[in-house]
């Protein structure tokens, strides 16, 4: 526990002795604080993370290294960053956690970066997706993803089948604007032109935005929009008729996010996008993980935001086996760096420079099977870095 | 009014009379002693919740500027979060840039929202109480769009970074536990609160209570009526923004919701539920409303929001005064059961 | 460039029939009513409810969205709204923006904080093609034809009827009316729930276009006060000019100038006000 110097009454002296005492002594549980929004527009992205953490837990015990796992669930609401500073700030210095985790935005995570750092506790970034989240503080390990990482791939394989302009439309905050960064200098290298145009974070109205691709009459739209939002883009993208007018769907999975994409209906078959995981991932882990998660969830399909939730359990518990239970800063970061495993995703692996995750990047078209539409992958890049080379 | 220049000799003893009652209204009453020592106690007696406590201080001076154009001149504000926010913004971006003093930027956040506040004062002036909402919210919504778009400059959706607030004084850092952060706000809180007390207690104060009971009548009696308006409503925007800039300082981190709608309609409640017209009211509802949203954090937003709500149609129904009207009706029972005049 | 103009007319159109409501609660008895949008919200509502549970066919949901919400308006227009009319602007504020809050909670409460995404009947989705540069959607074509039948119903009401005539005293001059002997308070009652109704059917009819989610009241209530700002509140056509000015300026800022996006609706709004406190077309009002 960290102490400041006080010269407080007896009272909050003693208690914190009492504090140094019992943590000198035997191993006593490990509260994680879970930092997700549960509630408010981004919700459905809190509710797979805390599913699959609960999942997680379950499956592998509660016992780690000879501690007893507590993870302490915190709605942020998602919407106002100081909210998540201060529970971060609670959790530590109030409820005791040693790690904090979840943040499922970027703003989110930047204002809890700090915290992080003067507590000198990990922070596991288990969804939010700019590139530069985990540089923010020496103590973030993210398993979720970097934009750029999965925009590249489906960049270069715009411009080698054959696209020569592309509209791209991303949401105006951290990851809509390095995903849009991303596709133009992937796209334009190998020749082809980009225009694009950005949706406001808060109250996106679509229809103008999609009507303007559209009279731009390129190739493809390339769309980045939050998870969850991909509904009310594919809609308007079905009621302008971009794709009668020939214009074809990419963009990084996140639009057809495995939460919502079975009540997307028709209007999505034939949507290409390159993102690191698919529900419909065709390895014996991931069959597993999907059946676990529907079943404990009432048939709810888990989704890469889930996966993110599970995998960052995974680093957790396999760090603390490595350090023997400490979840001291310094040695929990040390540990995590280099460190690589079989996830549900598919192989990945910390990236010891940057604490970000290294892992395969796949190509999938939006099919039907078994009656229910599906990411189904078709190529894949092996070893994404977070900057997408 | 000096003696001996309007007023005759025969009326001197009526004019002390008069100068001793309003003298009388701005003198400090035990309670407000007591009001103010309970920072103190709080500090101690709950050493773990100062960050909570720190924005209750925070919500109290916002509350008050709102107070100020509110419960004493009159003006309905759907947009006082447009000086929070600007104030919040600019110790910020000045922090930034490489200046994080503290006080200057607390200065500085002040002086930028009453120079927005001056400007929009004239637009207040002019219309019904329709147009005058209108344009309180419309100026809070532009805010917000700006700040919204201008990425380069507030970050946008995703905050503004690497906000950096130096040492108090060179000495104290803004720590994890909120220690400074505290003392910080309650001191600017309490200096705030003197200078707000002392402008509302004087003659110009008295103009902002008739303004606000009868503002056809007040030309008659040789008040500039727009002066006055302008004059209180740009004090409101200055301190309104040093609350901003206090928020910025103390979290080192500032968001698009320092402008929003919803936190112009928290101080709304906030002044509405301890009482408009008190300036203790300010600080009051800030505390029971913080505190109780604290207590019931485990409930869901949405039950929040709709209590929220039912508050407002309470307080108009029920209690007009708010939580000190009520304290001294209740006080005025008492004395008159005991018998106390 | 026409599509846009087109659209802009469409979302005009819309705004005229959720603001009309307001306008003539404010004409009347100048009160304030900032909880206006949430009366459209449940009309929204209730079509989706409709709709996606119950399976009932757009067309037929749009009239339960006119009359839910008008009950609703008359049950709290007779119980708490009515025994503000005396009150002052400061009451009447925080009544509303209490009712306001207390729906949007009941909203995310019962319908999850999501935009709702209905699906169209077939006959009425999709674009046809008028010329190059001019795509008609099929759903704002029918929205126009709509807004714009339910505006002539209501010309032909405030004109040729008598219950308009007295609607017509009554917004220019209250006290006189009732001096009269036409009940004001009646006539105001049943506007109000014309009123709140409308707006509801707006709401349901606005779902495709203007995203319903429970912030909708909020996000909205600007509009509804530029329009009546603006437009007036002593007549049909004021709002009608003021809304259609207003949805055209919106879809076009969005689309030619998106960078700036919604920071020019409120900087109209903000120099018309300095300009012109009563509005375009309003006629001081008389208490």
């Amino acid at each position: 526990m960290r102490i400041g110097l006080s010269f407080h009454a007896t009272l909050v002296a003693a208690a914190i002795s009492a504090l140094i005492a019992s943590g000198a002594s035997a191993q006593q549980p490990l509260k994680i604080g879970l930092i997700v929004p549960m509630t408010g527009p981004f919700a459905s992205t809190g509710k797979q993370v805390d599913a699959a953490v609960k999942l997680y837990v379950a499956e592998h015990g509660d016992v780690v290294a000879g501690r007893k796992i507590e993870v302490l669930l915190r709605d942020d609401t998602g919407i106002a960053p100081e909210t998540t500073k201060r529970l971060a700030q609670e959790l530590i210095t109030n409820d005791h956690a040693e790690i904090i985790a979840g943040f499922g935005l970027t703003p989110l995570a930047f204002a809890a970066a700090p915290v992080a750092t003067e507590a000198k506790t990990p922070m596991i970034v288990m969804a939010a997706g700019t590139l530069v989240i985990p540089s923010k503080s020496p103590y973030i390990v993210r398993t979720s993803f970097a934009l750029p990482q999965q925009t590249a791939p489906i960049a270069m394989w715009a411009a080698k089948h054959g696209m020569k302009k592309v509209y791209t439309l991303v949401t105006d905050y951290g990851p809509g604007i390095d995903a849009e960064n991303t596709f133009r200098t992937v796209f334009t290298a190998s020749g082809g032109t980009v225009d694009s145009a950005r949706v406001p974070l808060n109250n996106p109205d679509y229809a103008p935005f999609i009507q303007r691709a559209k009279d731009d009459k390129p190739d493809a739209v390339f769309i980045f929009v939050p998870s969850g939002e991909g509904s009310a883009v594919m809609k308007q993208f079905a009621e302008r008729g971009l794709a009668k007018a020939g214009i074809k769907l990419i963009g990084t999975g996140d639009v057809v996010d495995d939460d919502i994409l079975d009540s997307m209906g028709d209007p999505a078959l034939g949507t290409i996008t390159s993102h690191f995981y698919s529900a419909a991932h065709p390895s014996a882990e991931n069959k597993a993980f999907v059946a676990a998660f529907e079943k404990a969830n009432g048939g709810m399909r888990p989704n890469f935001m889930a996966v993110g939730g599970y995998d960052g359990m995974a680093l957790i518990y396999k760090v603390l086996v490595k350090t023997g239970g400490s979840a001291d800063g310094d040695k929990f970061i040390a540990a995590a760096k280099g460190m690589s495993w079989m996830s549900p995703r598919g192989k990945m692996t910390i990236d010891p420079e940057t604490r970000d995750v290294i892992q395969d990047v796949y190509l999938r078209k939006v099919e039907r099977v078994n009656g229910h539409l599906y990411n189904v992958e078709f190529d894949r890049v092996r070893d994404v870095h977070p900057d997408g080379k | 009014m000096k003696p001996g220049s309007l007023v005759q000799n025969a009326d001197l003893p009526r004019y002390h009379a008069e100068v001793a009652y309003l003298r009388s209204l701005a003198a400090w009453r035990p309670a407000e002693y007591v009001f103010w020592i309970a920072p103190i106690l709080l500090y101690f007696l709950f050493p773990r919740q100062l960050v909570l406590f720190s924005q209750v201080a925070i919500m109290g001076l916002f509350a008050i500027s709102l107070d100020l154009i509110l419960g004493y001149a009159g003006v309905i504000s759907l947009g006082h979060a447009a000086f929070f926010g600007l104030g919040g913004y600019a110790a910020g971006i000045l922090a930034q840039q490489g200046w994080g003093e503290p006080l200057s930027g607390l200065a500085f956040g002040g002086l930028t929202a009453g120079v927005l506040g001056f400007a929009t004062s004239f637009l207040v002036l002019r219309g019904s109480d329709l147009t005058r909402l209108m344009v309180t919210l419309g100026i809070s919504l532009m805010l917000f769009e700006l700040a919204n778009k201008m990425r380069w400059l507030t970050g946008g959706a995703d905050g503004l970074q690497g906000v950096e607030i130096w040492p108090l004084f060179g000495v104290w850092r803004f720590d994890l536990y909120g220690r400074t952060a505290y003392w910080y706000s309650i001191v600017v809180l309490f200096l705030s609160f003197l200078i707000i007390r002392r402008i509302v207690h004087s003659p110009f104060g008295l103009a902002l209570r008739g303004i606000r009971e009868n503002v056809r009548r007040m030309p008659a009696l040789g008040t500039p009526v727009g002066r006055r308006l302008v004059a209180v409503y740009t004090i409101g925007a200055i301190f309104a923004g040093v609350a901003g800039a206090l928020l910025t300082e103390t979290t080192q981190f500032v968001s698009l919701d320092v402008l929003s709608f919803d936190k112009s309609a928290e101080a709304l409640l906030v002044v509405v539920l301890g009482g408009a017209g008190t300036l203790y009211g300010g600080i009051v509802g800030a505390f029971v409303l913080i505190v109780a949203q604290y207590l019931l954090s485990g409930l869901t937003p949405e039950y929040w929001q709709f209590w929220t709500g039912i508050a407002f149609i309470a307080l108009v129904f029920f209690a007009r005064g708010g939580i000190l009207g009520l304290a001294s009706r209740m006080a005025a029972v008492l004395r008159r059961i005991l018998g106390v005049v | 460039m026409l599509t846009v103009l087109f659209d802009g007319i469409a979302t005009g159109a819309l705004l005229f029939m959720l603001a009309l409501g307001l306008s003539v609660t404010l004409g009347i008895m100048n009160f304030v009513n900032l909880a206006h949008g949430a009366f459209a919200m449940l009309g929204g509502y209730v079509a989706v409810v409709l709709l996606k549970d119950w399976g009932v066919p757009l067309l037929w949901c749009l009239p339960a969205a006119f009359l839910i919400p008008a009950a609703v308006g008359m049950v709290l227009e007779r119980t708490l709204y009515s025994r503000l009319y005396g009150a002052s602007p400061l009451d009447q504020v925080l009544f509303t923006i209490g009712i306001v809050f207390a729906s949007m909670a009941m909203a995310s409460y019962f319908m999850g904080a999501q935009h709702q995404i209905i699906q169209l009947p077939p006959f009425l989705g999709g674009q046809f093609h008028v010329f190059a540069g001019f795509d008609v959607g099929v759903y704002r074509l029918f929205l126009i034809g709509v807004c714009g039948a339910i505006a002539l119903l209501l010309h032909v009401v405030l004109t040729r009827t008598r219950f308009g005539s007295q609607l017509r005293a009554a917004v220019d001059n209250a006290r006189m009316a009732r001096g009269m002997g036409i009940d004001v308070n009646r006539l105001f009652a049943i506007t109000f729930a014309v009123g709140s109704g409308l707006a509801g059917l707006a709401g349901a009819l606005g779902i495709e276009i203007l995203d319903l989610d429970p912030t909708f009241p909020v996000k909205f209530m600007v509009y509804f006060l530029i329009v009546v700002a603006v437009g007036g509140t002593g007549t049909l056509g004021g709002p009608l000019a003021a809304s259609l000015v207003l949805g055209i300026c919106d879809v076009a800022g969005k689309y030619y100038i998106s960078e700036v996006g919604a920071f020019i609706i409120y900087t109209v709004m903000v120099v018309m006000l300095i300009v012109r406190p009563q509005g375009l077309f309003g006629r001081p009002a008389v208490r």
